[in-house]
């Protein structure tokens, strides 16, 4: 029982730094109705950011906020040179341009930053806390209990954003109905632009937590494959579903590549282990069966 | 002045809805086939048959396999490679287990078990649209190649899935020089093409293309949105399986299951977005096109590099190919979505006018 | 009038659709008999596309009998409508943008074609003749409409009075014995709503369908249709022939105003 909760609370913990993807995608999905595929490639770029900067003897602070800087251009030229161009096509092809923003990113941050695997020191360390491990027996990582802090604080300064600023009341609207905030004055194009950034602002806190755990390399731009059940999960535009999503998705695949492997190896010999590279989307598909609009999303009536 | 219809004139419905009603077109096809078949198998090197035209034709099966799910069907899937890999480790299996079974009916199986895990992978289909099926789609991607790499039966217990293809004989006459492949490919090829353009031009493409363009008016005319959607599942699935199948037998070899990657579904995709989305002719213009442009950018970078004097190493050019197929997928998105083909249809409709065009 | 109105085929009894805790229609009865044009007006937000919707299946009231040809219908998906013979036209249009107006009409036969996909593939058996066959029924729509001119045509270039011919052309396809119309006058000059006035006259006159309509416009309900239903918030408050309707006091009410 004991390592059945030392799994769960692991996937848990791990499911949070999927949230933190996820979040990214539901930011721009809200605001814009973009689904991103780039937001991994986002995170690849913004944690490639911070150690390039820091090789080049910028410290961490300095580095991070010039990561921040980076990423909040690049979002403003994404928004300018791309989605603006592609207003009013159906969401389908906005959302194979973001395929294609992926592979720019992808091509262009090791170009620049250089691609060889690197590790981001941000002073925490990834080993067991001792007090737990003593008390119940269980391995806990202290990373995952910071980075689960940090997604925690996040979150909580996101929701402030949105519901007391000027640009949070802004964005709500732009995400209700886009023509309806127009019609009022709200300037559409800036308030994307300013969405792209917070998107860029997310990528780069989740790159600095993948970036340190797993150290910073190509593997970096998976992340995005893997919140993607997250938002199937919790829905595309719920914030709440994206870190409820994200716990579901990092439990149950854990816990599915401990215990399901030993059954189909009795059954069928051989070794079954990598669950978790389906696991998830397998879920997520079964779930869409049972509830197409996710966890949190809204049903969607066709009018006619 | 050459390419005209005037003068063409259609005294029937039947010569109006012929496969290319333009007699210039019928000319252009035919002498193209002409090329395929006798031009092209007499000067070819053998580096051309095993290094560009066997994988272009492999390709732009695949290409057309896919375009039919999402450029007419309207049914965007991420998952193309996995249903490529169904059909090669189909056509092993069925080449390994069924004793004496002819390869042409190998591949026909092969694409048959394709088009079975196509529709069971596109029951949510009925369900979802969008990316939301997309993301359905990666379920496919991953599970399949995982399960071709768990399950030793699949690749007769050959280390981490690797299986090497069987020879292949008709009437008692084996395929093996790059010449023979390439002539059995393009037999294939041509078929399936000129089915897929039969198909889409009669009901069962506009059923496609009607719930593509919006899905509660065709079920209001009487279109079953199901089996619709399965259909166009299982004939993509079984395109790119007959895609994979010749794939592995008749330009590799050999092949693994973490060779059928999400990166080559998005090959794929790239091939139909360059080409054109919802076209046949979209289907080979794309596959040559992301065939060729590594090439030429294999070529061309070191050239311009050592121009210029500028350092330059491998790793780099890999990067700078990523970065133009990125590029290149939101220039046309933005700029042509319907891509090449309609470039190509462009330029026909000025010939028509051509030299005066007003 | 020449044409021969007849019995009833469809009757709809106490319909009431919700959507969450929206009430889009409250306990509505009406029916439609053979032949006939039938009207239903309304302010905007009646109910009226919603009691099209129920008729051919798109939405499914939560309560009421709808009997159909003397047979009650239970839970109808739209393809089952179109199966019998019901073909209908939406306010806003709906065409499929991606293919040329002879395909597009050519669609609204597609009930009537039963050659395989593996015939078309192959181009064998059924497949050609169908297509031939099928071909110059869709040529007599064409004609009928006048839009010779644009059959190769993409829809997605044509102005809007075309697209609402071709929408027509669609339904007309399909031969049906019951068409639904759902404002198809809206947004055309006086010369196009006179010509579409003609053409559902036509219809009506020359292949004696049944025809529920919708419009906004009162000179030309009053003028073509037998009878009018009118809705106001999702609920009946009128119905019979037009002259009677003109009377009703509650219609006058609902249209102008609760002052007058």
């Amino acid at each position: 029982m004991n390592f059945f909760f030392e799994v769960l609370i692991g996937g848990l913990l791990s499911g949070v730094m999927y949230a933190l993807v996820a979040l990214g995608f539901v930011l721009i999905f809200k605001a814009s109705g973009v689904f991103n595929f780039a937001q991994g490639a986002m995170v690849y770029l913004a944690a490639l950011s911070v150690v390039g900067c820091m090789e080049h003897g910028a410290p961490l602070w300095l580095a991070i906020i010039l990561a921040f800087i980076i990423m909040t251009l690049f979002g403003i030229a994404t928004e300018k040179f791309v989605l603006r161009k592609l207003v009013n096509q159906p969401p389908i092809t906005l959302f194979m341009a973001t395929i294609g923003l992926a592979f720019f990113i992808e091509g262009l941050a090791p170009m620049v930053f250089g691609s060889e695997p690197r590790a981001l020191e941000i002073g925490i360390v990834d080993e067991p806390i001792e007090a737990i491990l003593e008390s119940a027996n269980m391995v806990i990582s202290k990373f995952d209990l910071v980075a689960s802090g940090v997604a925690a604080v996040l979150v909580t300064v996101l929701a402030l954003f949105f519901q007391y600023t000027r640009v949070g009341r802004a964005l709500r609207a732009v995400a209700d109905d886009h023509q309806a905030a127009l019609s009022i004055g709200i300037p559409l194009q800036h308030i994307w632009a300013i969405v792209w950034g917070v998107a860029g602002f997310v990528a780069l806190v989740a790159g600095m937590m993948w970036g340190a755990r797993n150290g910073v390399q190509f593997a970096l731009t998976f992340t995005a494959l893997k919140a993607l059940p997250v938002l199937i999960l919790g829905g595309f535009t719920s914030v709440p579903g994206a870190i409820v999503g994200g716990l579901i998705i990092g439990a149950s695949e854990k816990l599915a590549e401990i215990y399901i492997p030993p059954v189909m190896q009795s059954a069928f010999g051989g070794n079954f282990g990598g669950i978790e590279g389906w696991f998830p989307y397998v879920l997520a598909l079964l779930f869409l069966l049972v509830r197409p609009e996710g966890l949190f999303g809204e049903k969607h009536i066709d009018r006619v | 002045m050459l390419y005209r219809e005037a003068g063409q004139f259609k005294t029937t419905y039947a010569a109006d809805q012929q496969l290319f009603p333009i007699r210039q077109d019928r000319l252009g096809v035919i002498a193209l086939l002409a090329i395929g078949f006798v031009g092209v198998p007499l000067f070819a090197s053998e580096y051309w048959f095993s290094a560009i035209l066997i994988p272009f034709l492999v390709f732009s099966l695949a290409a057309l396999g896919l375009n039919i799910l999402t450029g007419y069907a309207g049914q965007l899937s991420l998952g193309s490679a996995a249903f490529m890999a169904v059909g090669a480790y189909a056509a092993y299996n069925f080449q390994l287990r069924v004793e004496g079974i002819p390869i042409l009916v190998t591949f026909i199986m092969a694409g048959l078990t394709a088009a079975g895990v196509g529709i069971l992978f596109g029951l949510p289909s009925l369900r979802i649209k969008g990316f939301y099926l997309a993301v359905a789609t990666l379920a496919a991607q991953f599970f399949i190649v995982w399960c071709l790499t768990k399950f030793p039966w699949l690749s007769n217990n050959s280390s981490s899935g690797v299986i090497s293809t069987q020879k292949m004989f008709i009437f008692g006459h084996e395929f093996d020089s790059p010449r023979e492949k390439y002539l059995l490919v393009l037999s294939i090829v041509v078929f399936l093409s000129l089915a897929a353009k039969n198909m889409v031009r009669s009901s069962t493409g506009r059923a496609w293309m009607a719930v593509r363009d919006m899905d509660v008016a065709a079920s209001v005319i009487g279109i079953r949105l199901m089996p619709t959607k399965l259909l166009a599942f299982a004939v993509s699935s079984f395109y790119c399986g007959v895609a994979g199948a010749l794939y592995a037998f008749c330009y590799l070899g050999s092949v693994e299951p973490d060779g059928f990657s999400l990166e080559l579904s998005f090959r794929i995709l790239f091939m139909i977005i360059i080409g054109g989305v919802g076209s046949i002719l979209g289907s080979y213009l794309g596959a040559a096109f992301i065939l060729l442009l590594p090439i030429f950018l294999d070529i061309a970078l070191p050239f311009f590099a050592n121009l210029f004097g500028l350092p330059f190493s491998t790793a780099t050019v890999s990067h700078i190919q990523v970065l133009v197929f990125g590029s290149l997928i939101m220039f046309f998105l933005i700029v042509e979505p319907h891509g090449l083909a309609r470039l190509w249809q462009i330029t026909k409709e000025k010939l028509r006018l051509w030299p005066f065009p007003h | 009038m020449s044409k021969q109105i007849g019995d009833v085929i469809l009757d709809l009894q106490n319909i009431s659709l919700r959507f969450g805790g929206v009430k889009a229609l409250t306990d509505i009865s009406f029916n439609v008999r053979e032949h006939e044009i039938r009207a239903i007006i309304g302010p905007n937000g009646a109910g009226k596309s919603s009691m099209l919707n129920v008729i051919n299946g798109v939405y499914h009231p939560q309560e009421g009998k709808i009997v159909f040809r003397g047979a009650q219908r239970e839970k109808m998906e739209p393809h089952m409508a179109a199966r019998q013979n019901i073909a209908r036209t939406f306010q806003n249009i709906a065409l499929f943008k991606g293919m040329t107006v002879l395909d597009n009409i050519m669609t609204g036969r597609i009930t009537k074609m039963k050659a395989s996909f593996v015939e078309h593939a192959l181009w064998f058996g059924r497949a050609k003749k169908e297509e031939l066959e099928h071909r110059k029924k869709v040529e007599e729509v064409i004609d009928f409409l006048e839009i010779q001119h644009i059959r190769k045509t993409p829809v997605g270039r044509l102005p809007y009075g075309l697209q609402k011919r071709v929408e027509l052309g669609r339904a007309l396809a399909a031969e049906p014995s019951m068409l639904l119309l759902d404002e198809p006058m809206a947004g055309m000059n006086v010369e196009e709503k006179q010509d579409m006035c003609r053409f559902i006259l036509d219809v009506n006159d020359q292949f004696g369908t049944t025809i529920v309509l919708i419009e906004h416009d009162m000179g030309v309900v009053m003028d073509i249709s037998d009878r009018v239903v009118v809705l106001d918030y999702g609920k009946k408050i009128g119905d019979g022939v037009p002259d009677e309707v003109k009377n009703n006091e509650e219609v006058i009410k609902a249209y102008l105003g609760a002052g007058h």
